[in-house]
C-alpha cells in the first residue's frame, strides 16, 4: 500500500499555522523579557544577599532546572489554581511558566555576566566620580549586557522551541495549530512535514538575526 | 493524606520505572552514536563530516515534541512500525545523538594538537592515537557536560507521555484524573524527577571540580 | 661518497600564498648531527615537520634510508601515503618537540612504553625494561611513576627525548627543544643530547643555542626565507660568519637576546 500525500487541507488552514508561529515568537519574547527581570533581580540579590536569600534563590533555580518543563506547565496551569481557588487563562499561565523557567536559567547567566565585568572598569567609574547608582546604570549594566548577549540569544532560541509545549494546555501556537489541522483533517504526516521546516527555518533565521545583533553590540569590533 | 499517597505510590513507581527505562535506553544508545558522530565531525572527510554537521544542526533546531510526532507518524509511512514506544525512544535517541556529538566534538577539539603530533611521531595509527592518546584525555572534558545531558534526557523523556506512554508524567496525570487533586500529585511527581536530576547535576559538578584540579 | 641517510631534493612547501620552503636540498649522513639555525619564519620547523610528514610537502622528495617518506613510489602520479602506511615509517623517525607534548594522562614510564608496546609490538615486560633503561640514561630513574604535571620542564623534555630514542629511530629530529625551558634547565637537556650525538645518533637539530650548534653539531645549516643559505662544518661557518650579511645580523640578534 502506498500513502497518497495530500497537502490541500494544510494549505487551506495555513493561516492557523502562520498565526500560530507568530504567537510562538510572541510568547517566547514576552517570557524572556519577564525572565530577564526575574533573572537580573535575583542575580543582584544573590550577589548582595545573605545566606538565606542565597539559599532561597538556589532552591528556585535548582527546582526549575531539574524538573521537566512539561510537568511545570501542568503544575502552573492545573496545580496552582486548584489549590488557590482561582483561575487564569492558558496563555497567561504558559507565559508565566516560561518566564519562571527562563528566569532560573538567566539567574546563572547574569551572575556569570556580573562576575565577568573587568574590575578595573568599576574602579575607573569610581575614579571619574560616578555615584554607585550611576556606575550601575552607565558602567555595570551596559558592560554586562554585552557580555551576556550571546547567552541571551541562545536562551531565546531555545524558548522559542519550548513554546511547542503550550499545545498541551490548548494555547493556539504553532504546534497547537498543527494538532488542530491533524485532528480535523486526518492529514497527519503532511501537517508535520510542513510545520517542521517552519520551526527549523525560524530557528535559524533567529540565530542569524541574533548573531548580527551580537556583532553590533560586541565589545570587540572587527 | 499519607494513606492516599501510599495508595498511589505503586502506580507512580511503575511510571517511574518506564521513565528510567526510556532514559536508560536513550542515554546508552546515544552515547555510542553520539561519540561516533563526534569523531566523524572532527576527523571525518567532508563527505562524513558534512552530513553529520547538517544532521546535528537540523535536529538541534527542531522542537523535541515535533521530532517525536514526525517519527511516530512518519516511520510507518516508510514501512517500519515500532509502535509509539519504539518510535518515541528512536526520536529521543536521534535528538540526544546530536547533543552528545557536539559534546564529544568539543571534548576532542580541546586536546592540544601537539598530542596528535606526538602520537604520529612515535608511529601510532589513527585508531591507536584515538584509543591511547586522544580519548583518554577527552573523557575528562566529556563527562561533566555529558552527565548534564543525561539529566536533560530524563527531563526530555517526559514528552513520551504525550505519545500515550505511561511514564512518570502520565502516571501522575492519570492519578489526578481519578482524584481531582492536582497540586500534591504534581509536586510529588516533580520531587521524584528532582531527586534523580539533582543527584546527576551534583555528580557533574563534582567531576568538573575534580578534573579542573587535574588540569593544573 | 656513502649514500646519505636523509636525502632531501627540491623540497617546496607553501601555506596558502606564503612559500615557507623554497627548494631545499639537504643530505645527512649516518651518525651526523646537523644543526639548523635561522631567523623565525625561515622554515626550519616546517622542514623538520616535513621529514616525518607532520606537514605534507608540495614538491620535491624526502628519502630516509632510501624510502620516500610522503608519497608512494612508482607510477607517474604522486599518491600520498595513507596514515596506516605512514605509521611504521614515522616510527623509525624520532621527534622531540618544543612544547614536549608528553601524554599528560600517562606516567613517564608509560609515555616511553606506549610506542614500544603498541607500535613495535614488544611485550610489556621487555618494554618496561627498555623504557626504564632510557629514562635512566636521561637521568630520571627516580621519576618513572611521575605524571608529566609533576615534572619540571627540563625533566619533561628529557622524558620526551627518552620516548623518541627508545623507539630506536634511524634519525632523530629535535625541534627547538630548549626554547620553552627556563635558562637554568637548558643545560640538563643539552647534555643528554650531547651524549646521544657522541654515541653516533643521526640528528637534525633546529636550535637557537649557538654554543650547542658549535660544540655538538658537526655541521651547521643556516636557513633564511625558505632556503639553505649556508651549509658547512660548524667551526668554519661560525668563524667566517662575518662574511655573510644575513648570518651576521642573525647572530647579532641572537647575542642580544642572551
Amino acid at each position: 500500500m502506498t500513502y497518497h500525500f495530500n497537502f490541500n487541507f494544510v494549505w487551506r488552514y495555513a493561516d492557523k499555522l502562520y498565526w500560530g508561529l507568530v504567537l510562538s515568537l510572541e510568547i517566547a519574547l514576552i517570557s524572556i523579557l519577564i525572565g530577564m527581570v526575574i533573572g537580573l533581580s535575583l542575580a543582584l540579590a544573590y550577589t548582595g544577599g545573605n545566606r538565606w536569600i542565597r539559599s532561597a534563590i538556589a532552591a528556585y533555580v535548582e527546582f526549575i532546572r531539574n524538573v521537566p518543563l512539561l510537568l511545570l506547565v501542568y503544575l502552573v496551569f492545573y496545580g496552582i489554581p486548584s489549590a488557590g481557588g482561582f483561575a487564569y487563562d492558558a496563555l497567561t499561565s504558559f507565559i508565566a511558566t516560561l518566564a519562571l523557567y527562563s528566569g532560573a536559567y538567566l539567574v546563572e547567566v547574569f551572575r556569570a555576566g556580573l562576575d565577568a565585568i573587568p574590575k578595573g572598569l568599576i574602579d575607573a567609574g569610581k575614579a571619574v566620580g560616578l555615584t554607585p547608582w550611576q556606575r550601575f546604570i552607565h558602567v555595570r549594566m551596559p558592560t554586562m549586557f554585552r557580555i551576556v548577549l550571546p547567552s541571551l540569544s541562545n536562551v531565546y532560541v531555545s524558548l522559542f522551541k519550548d513554546t511547542s509545549l503550550a499545545y498541551v494546555i490548548a494555547v493556539p501556537e504553532l504546534t497547537y495549530g498543527a494538532n488542530w489541522i491533524k485532528t480535523n483533517t486526518f492529514r497527519v504526516i503532511e501537517v508535520w512535514i510542513v510545520v517542521w521546516p517552519m520551526y527549523l527555518a525560524t530557528c535559524y533565521a533567529l540565530i542569524y538575526a541574533l548573531r548580527l545583533l551580537e556583532r553590533r553590540f560586541s565589545l570587540v569590533r572587527r | 493524606m499519607i494513606a492516599y499517597v501510599m495508595g498511589v505510590l505503586p502506580f507512580l513507581w511503575q511510571g517511574l520505572l518506564v521513565t528510567l527505562t526510556v532514559s536508560a535506553l536513550v542515554v546508552a544508545s546515544s552515547l555510542v552514536t553520539g561519540i561516533l558522530c563526534g569523531i566523524g565531525l572532527v576527523y571525518g572527510r567532508w563527505w562524513i563530516a558534512w552530513p553529520i554537521r547538517i544532521y546535528s544542526d537540523i535536529l538541534r533546531g527542531t522542537p523535541l515534541i515535533v521530532l517525536i510526532f514526525l517519527i511516530i507518524y512518519g516511520l510507518p509511512l516508510l514501512g517500519v512500525d515500532f509502535g509509539n514506544y519504539g518510535s518515541a525512544v528512536i526520536a529521543l535517541t536521534a535528538f540526544k545523538t546530536a547533543h552528545v556529538a557536539e559534546i564529544a566534538r568539543g571534548a576532542i577539539q580541546s586536546i592540544h594538537f601537539g598530542q596528535t603530533d606526538a602520537g604520529k611521531a612515535i608511529g601510532l595509527t589513527f585508531r591507536q592515537r584515538l584509543q591511547y592518546v586522544i580519548l583518554p584525555q577527552a573523557v575528562r572534558r566529556f563527562l561533566p557536560p555529558w552527565i548534564n545531558a543525561v539529566a536533560d534526557a530524563v527531563k526530555g523523556s517526559a514528552l513520551v507521555s504525550l505519545a500515550g506512554i505511561v511514564d512518570l508524567t502520565l502516571a501522575v496525570q492519570q492519578v489526578i484524573g481519578r482524584t481531582y487533586d492536582p497540586l500534591p500529585m504534581y509536586l510529588l511527581g516533580a520531587a521524584m524527577y528532582f531527586i534523580i536530576n539533582y543527584s546527576l547535576s551534583l555528580t557533574s559538578r563534582r567531576l568538573e571540580a575534580r578534573f579542573a584540579y587535574i588540569r593544573e | 661518497m656513502p649514500q646519505s641517510l636523509v636525502q632531501i631534493r627540491g623540497l617546496k612547501k607553501s601555506f596558502g600564498s606564503l612559500r615557507v620552503l623554497d627548494g631545499i636540498d639537504l643530505d645527512v649522513a649516518k651518525g651526523e648531527a646537523v644543526c639548523v639555525i635561522g631567523p623565525s619564519g625561515s622554515g626550519k620547523t616546517t622542514l623538520l615537520r616535513c621529514i616525518n610528514l607532520l606537514e605534507p610537502y608540495d614538491q620535491g622528495s624526502i628519502k630516509v634510508d632510501g624510502t620516500e617518506i610522503g608519497y608512494e613510489e612508482g607510477g607517474s602520479t604522486r599518491k600520498r601515503r595513507s596514515e596506516r602506511a605512514l605509521a611504521p615509517i614515522r616510527a623509525d623517525i624520532g621527534m622531540v618537540f618544543q612544547l614536549f607534548n608528553l601524554f599528560p594522562h600517562l606516567t613517564a614510564l608509560e609515555n616511553v612504553m606506549l610506542g614500544l608496546t603498541k607500535v613495535r609490538g614488544i611485550s610489556k615486560a621487555e618494554a618496561k625494561d627498555r623504557a626504564g633503561h632510557w629514562l635512566n640514561r636521561v637521568g630520571l630513574s627516580d621519576k618513572l611513576q611521575s605524571l608529566p604535571s609533576q615534572l619540571s620542564g627540563g625533566q619533561q623534555q628529557r622524558v620526551g627525548i627518552a620516548r623518541a630514542v627508545a623507539m630506536g629511530p634511524k634519525v632523530l629530529l629535535l625541534d627547538e627543544i630548549t626554547s620553552a625551558l627556563d635558562p637554568e634547565l637548558v643545560g640538563e637537556v643539552l647534555s643528554v643530547v650531547q651524549g646521544l650525538a657522541r654515541d653516533g645518533m643521526t640528528m637534525i637539530v633546529v636550535t637557537h643555542e649557538m654554543t650547542f650548534a658549535r660544540d655538538v653539531g658537526s655541521r651547521i645549516i643556516f636557513m633564511d626565507e625558505g632556503r639553505v643559505v649556508i651549509d658547512g662544518p660548524s667551526r668554519d661557518v661560525l668563524a667566517n660568519a662575518s662574511q655573510n650579511e644575513r648570518l651576521k645580523s642573525f647572530l647579532a640578534r641572537i647575542e642580544m637576546k642572551h
